[in-house]
């Protein structure tokens, strides 16, 4: 009896907790369909009117397909050459312990707590060349992720066995045959959960580009949204609109990777 | 087995080069300077000033040392409001819970959005008038409850840790989950055989048995405490008058208005606290690495 009462109590406290994070969800969803002055009363309502043009209009007004090609773009080319180009790192860091590799391991890891100083790495940019580039933008994402990819993808290599090495070698296959070949694919879980988790985190990256855009052709999502934001104080239908074309690509990826994401984020804490 | 040929050094070129050149770098530039009046008028002629940005920081009538103190404080508290109820979260979906991977979605689903679509989805919801946090409230007849979310001297700071928790609990949670996953049942059914209750269970099972997670969620959030700025430059974009500016907030202040030395001074005391708590974690790590 006593155990049947506590796990209704439960139950009450889950669903509690559940509608106040989809509350919010909700309030943006149905008030993105609703008329200027209805929806700047924020209720919980339905639309007297379904306003689909309301999408539309803020597509068009927010520069969101710049917006959203741009994100797209600093997301998936600076994920990938980090995770890739990460993989190597590690693998070696990993397999071949000397006292340099060591020593490079460690160094790398204070990245992971550092913040980026972003007013000398304008500077940086400025001296290659790239200040005020969408390759500008993609260097300092990709190099920001660094430390979190080597630490987790060299955490999963020391569970792989060495002997698969060896015996593609003997084989005659070469080091970067034999990596593509036969290590990659055993390292496909862990270079999914850096690539989906990085690439959230650069869609939702407002900081960096702030920093490091200064026209409206570079700007992300984020940025556009911000800009129409403080132009459209008052247009709630608009922005709860523009809230929600923002949020859809993350929580798709999310929902397909959930697997993924909380695996990998995770194994630092089981793996004691 | 010739190690050089199958594992080559050059396959470190590019992660180490990019880091480097593109994190290190603009660090170490960062420290330099900030012993210097760089600033956007002064075109290529920057002169060495000595210790006058951190005197400036640290004396000034401007109140820079309240960001600092609010960074600081930002870590600890929003810290232990989301550790503590996340740890407690945690431990009830573990004890079987019908719907526990629905719950673990839900909760974890405001962690991967945009700070900027929190920010401005929250701003609403705090609106005096027409939000939905004080219209809950009065529906509820409940309005003496009502409050000035963002712009109250008194309750700004509680509104930006309620945010900043609703974002981050289910992310502390589903790390806590992971770790209760490995502590084996056997041990909590020997310990209510011996008449355990549940905080005896919780303080001598579960905390031991959970420090590689705890572990990990102390440094995701220091590190992420440090370094907040989304969520306190859209909610409030360091105001009401100061009140919630902090360390990074200034930071960006300093940088649009073209004074870069103190920027980088301001960005040289962060380094230098997340410094010394990963110098500390690391060696840690290290440790534990030695003794595997």
């Amino acid at each position: 009896m006593r155990r049947k009462i506590q796990a209704v109590l439960k139950q009450i406290i889950c669903i509690a907790m559940s509608i106040v994070v989809i509350a919010p969800f909700y309030m943006v969803f149905i008030n993105s369909f609703k008329t200027k002055t209805e929806a700047a009363r924020m209720s919980l309502s339905l639309p007297t009117e379904w306003l689909f043009s309301n999408y539309l209009e803020v597509i068009e007004k927010g520069r969101l397909v710049q917006g959203f090609v741009n994100s797209l773009t600093y997301a998936l080319v600076a994920t990938t050459v980090g995770v890739v180009s990460c993989a190597m790192g590690a693998f070696v860091m990993c397999r071949k312990r000397t006292k340099l590799n060591n020593f490079l391991y460690y160094f790398v890891l204070c990245g992971l707590f550092f913040p980026v100083n972003y007013v000398t790495l304008v500077k940086v940019l400025n001296v290659a060349g790239l200040a005020n580039t969408k390759l500008g933008i993609i260097v300092a994402f990709t190099s920001a992720m660094i430390p979190f990819c080597i630490f987790t993808i060299r955490n999963f290599i020391t569970s792989l066995p060495v002997e698969l090495d060896e015996a593609a070698v003997i084989d005659g296959a070469g080091p970067v045959t034999m990596f593509f070949k036969i290590i990659v694919p055993m390292l496909k879980p862990t270079l999914v959960t850096c690539f989906i988790l990085q690439f959230m985190g650069i869609w939702s990256d407002f900081l960096t580009p702030l920093y490091l855009s200064n026209k409206s052709s570079m700007f992300p999502m984020t940025i556009a949204v911000y800009q129409f934001f403080g132009k459209n104080k008052s247009y709630w239908n608009y922005i709860f609109a523009d809230i929600m074309l923002t949020c859809l690509p993350v929580v798709i990826v999310y929902l397909l990777g959930q697997r993924y994401i909380v695996g990998g984020m995770t194994s630092g804490a089981v793996k004691e | 087995m010739n190690k050089k040929r199958i594992y080559p050094q050059w396959f470190l070129i590019v992660p180490l080069v990019l880091y480097i050149l593109f994190f290190l770098t603009p660090s170490i530039l960062g420290v330099f300077y900030s012993f210097t009046d760089w600033n956007a008028r002064s075109l290529g002629e920057t002169n060495f000033v000595g210790l006058q940005n951190y005197i400036e920081i640290f004396t000034s009538n401007k109140n820079y040392t309240s960001g600092i103190f609010n960074t600081l404080k930002f870590t600890v508290v929003s810290n232990i409001v989301k550790l503590i109820p996340a740890l407690f979260i945690a431990i009830m979906l573990q004890e079987g819970l019908k719907g526990k991977n629905v719950y673990r979605t839900i909760l974890y689903l405001p962690s991967i959005l945009p700070f900027l679509i929190i920010g401005l989805t929250f701003k609403s919801i705090f609106n005096y008038n027409t939000g939905l946090l004080n219209s809950f409230l009065d529906a509820l007849h409940l309005g003496f409850l009502k409050q000035k979310w963002l712009s109250d001297l008194g309750m700004v700071w509680k509104s930006i840790f309620g945010v900043d928790a609703w974002r981050g609990i289910g992310y502390v949670m589903t790390i806590f989950l992971a770790g209760l996953n490995t502590i084996p049942k056997s041990y909590y059914e020997a310990a209510e055989i011996d008449g355990a209750n549940f905080w005896q269970r919780v303080r001598h099972i579960t905390l031991p048995m959970l420090s590689g997670a705890i572990m990990i969620n102390l440094v995701f959030g220091l590190t992420y405490g440090l370094k907040v700025f989304d969520i306190v430059y859209v909610l409030t974009n360091g105001g009401p008058g100061h009140a919630t500016e902090v360390i990074t907030t200034y930071a960006y202040q300093f940088y649009s208005t073209g004074q870069y030395g103190m920027s980088t001074a301001l960005n040289s005391i962060l380094l230098v606290i997340t410094a010394v708590i990963g110098v500390v974690v690391v060696k840690v790590m290290s440790r534990q690495e030695v003794q595997q």
